[in-house]
């Protein structure tokens, strides 16, 4: 019982990682308005900055900038990474919102289940 | 070939592959001319074919893979491109197909597309294209998501500028899912990073062999095979997670399609070739997960139930992309499967079939520029109107069937043969069976545009300008050629095959 408590002490950065995964990706499928279907993939390629951020961060460790006090420096290379990474999903979110902006101007509503009464052929 | 001379640009080959059409695309959003605008789009992918074959024939002159380190950086720091025989294939097929398409697509996107977007159509196309040779050419995990997104977050544009309110809806589906496959895929990247702390596929190869003896690292090795192989597959369209490209395909403008059916799912099969052989290794995909198997069940359902959809459509557009979904199938079926002869095939097949639908694609666009549809009812008997048009069309049809004397026949021999040596007879009775019902979805559309009386729209139309004709005879010849004369395709995909399963025995 300790164990596994610890356990999930020990790695509850990789449980919220999961979490938000699940989450996201619930939302995208779960819901029918086209804006909260952006937030959801927004919230499924957040869920991946930590999952690579929390491997990279060293305990006890500083930024990873030349000084003699310090010795231990955390991983630079998965924040690079993810400063791309979130360079993407920011491009990705505002591409999505610009669709469904035009979307809305086409159709006149953003919820899925009414475009598809507007136009059956479009499923 | 090896005759072109670069002179001091030789050794940046590989990055300049990349580079000009970055640039260029930068370049074209300044000019708000659409003809301008296409001129240097034309300029820009008649360069990129003159590269590839470059590198091709040099890697197949050396029988060794280009490395280039950007700026110098050496493997485990910077980022490699990685020209192997496989890879140079794989760019002159995209960037031939971009190429081609350009002369045609002057006409088309001037009359789809209203004239303040048809700069920025020309732009997405490059960066699109930018994006597909990207992915082919890196040789790192990383990078190849990076310019994976580059490519898709381009297509969702070139999508949405079809004139149809469902293009819109389409670019919308097919974000939700490509942008779930691109995140997938790096979550995959990312455990794989955490356990042999490098991002380079070949650092990645040798450095799982070590790390999988750790039962801890194993699981860790097997989840994100499995991200990976989700994620992929998504991009590429394996049944079932095709369901955004019937849409996406029938709703965007003609060029588009036929650019993205010929290129867009040819650089995600390549990138799934590249993970499963040289990075994971087909003996861990084996021993671990019953990949093959799943692969096999999928692209059989695949080459059967899209073809069935194939069948019933109306819409000539959608019936394609139900044909690219099948023959999506026979591609992965051969690498499934997993030997010389198959995956030969299964190469083969990737510049076999851009050939063959660019072709289709290109005259349903063709059709679209003189009709404004695609409808099966309006088309009815437009090959007595178009006769050369559609005439391309039947021989570029006859070629997907499978035809022997066409491009489509040469690959499902050796699709055949891979079969066989495999022990699974039953398998090559389904390739044959599935090209049977090609024979009917072409066979349909074959009688509505020949024999049935003309259309009210089909009366008026004029047979295609010539500008649009030569890209297409162009293409629906080398349907036949590549019957004939395999060099080009099966020789090189013979030698890539080797190089793939031979780093794995």
């Amino acid at each position: 019982m300790i164990e596994t408590l610890e356990n999930f002490a020990n790695h509850y950065n990789f449980f919220i990682t999961i979490f938000l995964m699940i989450s996201g990706l619930f939302i995208v499928i779960a819901r029918g308005n086209l804006i909260k279907k952006l937030i959801g993939l927004s919230l499924f390629q957040t869920s991946v900055y930590l999952l690579y951020l929390t491997p990279a961060k060293i305990l006890n460790a500083t930024a990873p900038i030349y000084d003699k006090q310090y010795s231990t420096y955390s991983n630079p290379l998965p924040h690079v990474l993810m400063l791309t990474a979130i360079v993407v999903g920011v491009a990705t979110f505002a591409l999505g919102l610009a669709l469904v902006v035009r979307i809305k101007e086409a159709y006149g509503t953003i919820e899925e289940d009414e475009i598809f009464a507007k136009d059956p052929e479009a499923e | 070939m090896s005759s072109l001379s670069w002179g001091t640009a030789e050794p940046h080959l590989p990055i300049l592959l990349v580079v000009v059409p970055l640039f260029g695309a930068l370049l074209v959003t300044f000019l708000r001319r659409g003809i301008l605008a296409w001129a240097l789009t034309l300029a820009v992918t008649f360069v990129l074919p003159l590269i590839a074959i470059s590198l091709l024939a040099k890697v197949l002159q050396t029988g060794q893979p280009i490395i280039y380190e950007i700026g110098n950086w050496p493997a485990p720091i910077g980022i490699v491109y990685k020209v192997d025989q496989l890879a140079a294939y794989v760019l002159c097929v995209i960037s031939m197909i971009g190429a081609v398409i350009m002369p045609f697509a002057r006409r088309s996107i001037a009359a789809e597309i209203q004239e303040p977007a048809q700069s920025w159509y020309y732009a997405m196309y490059l960066l699109c294209l930018t994006g597909l040779l990207g992915i082919v050419i890196t040789g790192d995990a990383f990078n190849a998501f990076v310019f994976l997104e580059i490519s898709s977050l381009a297509t969702y544009v070139l999508i949405a500028l079809g004139r149809h309110r469902r293009a819109l809806l389409s670019a919308y589906q097919y974000l939700i899912m490509g942008t779930i496959g691109a995140t997938l895929y790096i979550i995959g990247v990312g455990l794989l990073y955490v356990v042999t702390g490098t991002l380079n596929f070949d650092d990645i190869a040798t450095r799982l062999g070590p790390a999988i003896a750790d039962p801890g690292y194993r699981n860790a090795v097997l989840t994100a095979l499995g991200f990976i192989f989700v994620g992929v597959s998504l991009k590429l369209a394996l049944f079932p997670m095709h369901v955004w490209l019937p849409n996406a395909y029938a709703y965007a403008p003609s060029v588009a399609t036929a650019f993205l059916a010929g290129t867009a799912t040819k650089a995600a099969i390549y990138l799934f070739i590249r993970v499963i052989f040289s990075v994971f290794g087909i003996a861990l995909a084996i021993d671990s997960l019953p990949i093959p198997l799943v692969l096999i069940i999928l692209s059989i359902a695949a080459m059967f139930l899209a073809s069935f959809s194939a069948v019933f459509e109306e819409n000539a557009k959608r019936m394609l992309a139900y044909s690219s979904i099948a023959q999506v199938g026979y591609i992965m079926l051969g690498i499934a499967l997993a030997n010389e002869a198959s995956l030969t095939g299964s190469l083969a097949h990737i510049a076999n079939h851009a050939v063959m639908k660019t072709a289709l694609f290109l005259a349903l666009g063709a059709v679209f520029y003189r009709i404004g549809s695609v409808m099966y009812d309006d088309m009815a008997g437009i090959g007595r109107k178009m006769p050369l048009t559609m005439g391309a069309f039947a021989v570029a049809g006859i070629g997907l069937m499978g035809t022997p004397g066409t491009a489509g026949f040469i690959s499902k021999w050796y699709l055949g043969i891979g079969a066989i040596d495999a022990g699974h007879y039953s398998i090559v009775f389904m390739i044959v069976a599935s090209s049977l019902i090609s024979v009917i979805y072409i066979g349909r559309i074959t009688e509505v545009v020949w024999f049935r009386a003309p259309s009210e729209s089909a009366k008026t139309a004029k047979e295609a300008p010539l500008s649009m004709l030569i890209p297409l005879w162009l293409l629906a010849g080398a349907t036949v050629y590549l019957g004939f004369d395999t060099q080009a395709t099966v020789d090189v995909s013979a030698k890539a095959a080797e190089v793939l399963l031979g780093g794995i025995r």
